[in-house]
């Protein structure tokens, strides 16, 4: 469980949907049962925090609730419950590292060195010019390609301290660095190369 | 070794085409409607004469679960498929979702048809971004194409799918906790009975069913049970993905024969153990709640359910962690008393205080700051905290400090006695 409390950080007085993201919404509960339309709680609450920085507000969660028909106390007891939905501002690249034991096996320490050094920030702090975010967080199932981090929506995988920094180097720089594996390995097949599916040729 | 002609994950890696296509081409969606005709009764007999047991952890054969849902009930049914992969050292379901993932559409139909459900929903951990859109196009593309919606791929049956994404909760893997999750709740399990197949989703029948479990289905139908039931020892049969992770040379995804020796499928696929099979401290053989094992039980290791079992541990999700003699095995196992403190759900309170309490004193443990009577007081506070909490995550919080202490216990007792030395002789400074 995460448990920042709202009223701990500077909240903005209103949030609406912007008109695209209101018809995203309706998709959205459109895909439950009439009546069932608090099963699109945890989408429309995703929804919000890409319309605002990657955070969510009181108010947005207010939004949400009335959209939806719901107490607000119900809304907010799930906002809490999930790590996903950042109750305070972040920097613009939230990078989240694995500590989990598959990706500390394989040197998950090392990666967080990188980044505290590069940063210059420890996990749960946000660099003073607002770019970078640094979190330590649980398994994000990515085991075979450890160690990981993941930034935003992107893994970043096979890394090593020296391309770790390399990506934060390249994000600070305004440059989307490639995503997925660092090594250049295709998803998790073996890096020594393949040992199963080698008929490469077909469909 | 299993050959590629009987992988049925032949995009496993995605090194070949996606999209419906190349799905199409590789067989996928072949004769789907033909299959349904054979009615449900005949789906799922194939599917328990396949041998295929649940590949989510529990290990529980599918067809029979299939068989517990009621019918003709008058009520919606629902599939709902658990994509909400986060088992630490489990990454099989992600290749799934965004490589093959018409093999699970199909057999959502299928398997949706079989339990009279007209709409299936995926319920994919919401970290799996990118594996939740790639999810979504392939939708589209059988919606495109007739697979989905009314009188899908020509079935006579209607049949729809939806894309649900989670927002960071292991708990929401349990399946009660995810249906609670599906309805706009905190994902906290729910008492047992009733159970899913009587009272699920909204309260109508449900089945849940890992992802693996439900995308293997249409190649069992196509190819036979008796071909799927060839692999492996009997009760343990078919093809799985196994994940293989840590101390091994080149970590990866494959897919091979159930029963297959840890010792072949670390050797064959994952280049070895770092530093020679020698170099071998232990295994968690199926993910993190399974507890580990040692290396001198690791030779003529048999990957199934029955083995693991028999080892005091488990095949779990098939996502074996392994580690070699630079491990610190207590700092390893301490990390995964962290991931289920982090976890829990905080409903029960042997599971909201015991993870914690554990953790802590695994945490003294790892410096050796303890007494050695404590070792046996952990243990005991495992079997307090396990058997008595409503999901199994109380369980699997004690299972691994229960395989460190049941194999590891001499390292333990020198840690303590390392600090207390040094602790003595700073003392008597």
């Amino acid at each position: 469980m995460s448990g920042a409390a709202p009223s701990a950080v500077s909240q903005p007085a209103n949030f609406e949907f912007t008109p695209d993201n209101m018809e995203k919404a309706k998709k959205i509960i459109a895909k439950y049962p009439a009546g069932k339309q608090a099963s699109a709680l945890l989408p429309l609450l995703d929804l919000a925090q890409r319309q605002n920085d990657n955070w969510l507000p009181r108010a947005a969660m207010d939004h949400v609730a009335q959209i939806l028909e719901m107490p607000p106390i119900r809304v907010y007891e799930v906002a809490t419950f999930y790590t996903m939905y950042n109750k305070e501002p972040v920097g613009k690249h939230l990078v989240q590292l694995c500590r989990t034991t598959p990706c500390w096996l394989r040197g998950s320490d090392g990666i967080q060195k990188a980044c505290e050094n590069k940063l210059g920030i420890h996990a749960g702090e946000t660099t003073a010019d607002g770019l970078f975010t640094l979190m330590e967080v649980e398994c994000l199932g990515a085991c075979a390609n450890a160690p990981m981090v993941q930034i935003n929506d992107d893994f970043y995988e096979d890394l090593t301290p020296e391309s770790m920094e390399a990506i934060l180097d390249a994000l600070a720089r305004g440059e989307k660095p490639k995503t997925g594996s660092q090594t250049g390995r295709q998803t998790s097949s073996p890096a020594g190369g393949r040992t199963s599916l080698t008929d490469a040729g077909e469909a | 070794m299993l050959s590629d002609k009987d992988r049925i994950f032949t995009n496993l890696y995605g090194f070949k085409d996606r999209t419906l296509e190349g799905a199409r081409a590789r067989g996928d969606w072949n004769g789907t409607a033909d299959l349904i005709a054979k009615g449900a009764e005949w789906i799922i007999n194939e599917v328990k004469e396949s041998g295929l047991r649940g590949r989510g952890g529990a290990g529980f054969s599918t067809g029979l679960k299939w068989s517990f849902m009621p019918k003709n009930t008058g009520r919606p049914h629902y599939l709902v498929i658990n994509a909400d992969e986060s088992e630490p050292g489990t990454c099989k379901d992600r290749e799934i979702l965004r490589n093959e993932p018409h093999k699970l559409i199909e057999g959502c139909l299928i398997g949706g048809f079989a339990m009279q459900a007209n709409a299936s929903y995926i319920y994919v951990r919401g970290e799996f971004y990118h594996e939740a859109m790639a999810l979504e196009k392939a939708v589209e593309e059988a919606y495109a194409a007739g697979l989905l919606g009314k009188n899908a791929a020509g079935s006579g049956w209607d049949f729809d799918i939806y894309v649900h994404r989670g927002a960071g909760a292991y708990i929401c893997g349990e399946e009660t906790a995810l249906l609670e999750s599906l309805e706009g709740r905190k994902g906290q399990p729910r008492n047992k009975p009733p159970f899913p197949a009587q009272a699920g989703l909204y309260s109508c029948p449900t089945t849940v069913n890992n992802v693996e479990s439900v995308a293997v289905v249409p190649t069992i139908l196509r190819r036979g049970a008796p071909w799927f039931a060839g692999f492996g020892r009997p009760k343990n049969s078919g093809t799985k993905i196994f994940s293989i992770s840590g101390h091994v040379n080149n970590p990866c995804n494959v897919e091979e024969s159930m029963s297959i020796t840890l010792r072949e499928l670390i050797e064959k696929h994952a280049g070895g153990v770092r530093g020679g099979w020698d170099n071998l401290l232990g295994v968690i053989p199926g993910g993190s709640s399974t507890p580990v094992i040692p290396a001198d039980q690791c030779n003529d290791l048999i990957m199934d359910f029955d083995a693991l079992r028999e080892k005091g541990s488990g095949l779990g999700t098939a996502a074996v962690i392994v580690m070699d003699k630079s491990t610190d095995i207590i700092e390893a196992i301490e990390r995964l008393s962290h991931f289920y403190k982090h976890e829990s759900c905080g409903q029960c309170t042997p599971c909201r205080e015991g993870t914690g309490w554990m953790w802590r004193v695994m945490r003294r443990m790892v410096k050796g700051n303890a007494r050695v009577e404590e070792i046996d007081m952990l243990f005991e506070v495992t079997k307090q905290v396990e058997g008595h909490t409503i999901c199994a995550l109380g369980d699997a919080a004690a299972w691994p400090i229960q395989g460190l202490i049941r194999h590891f216990r001499p390292e333990i007792e020198a840690r303590i006695a390392k600090y207390t030395r040094n602790a003595g002789a700073i003392a008597a400074e």
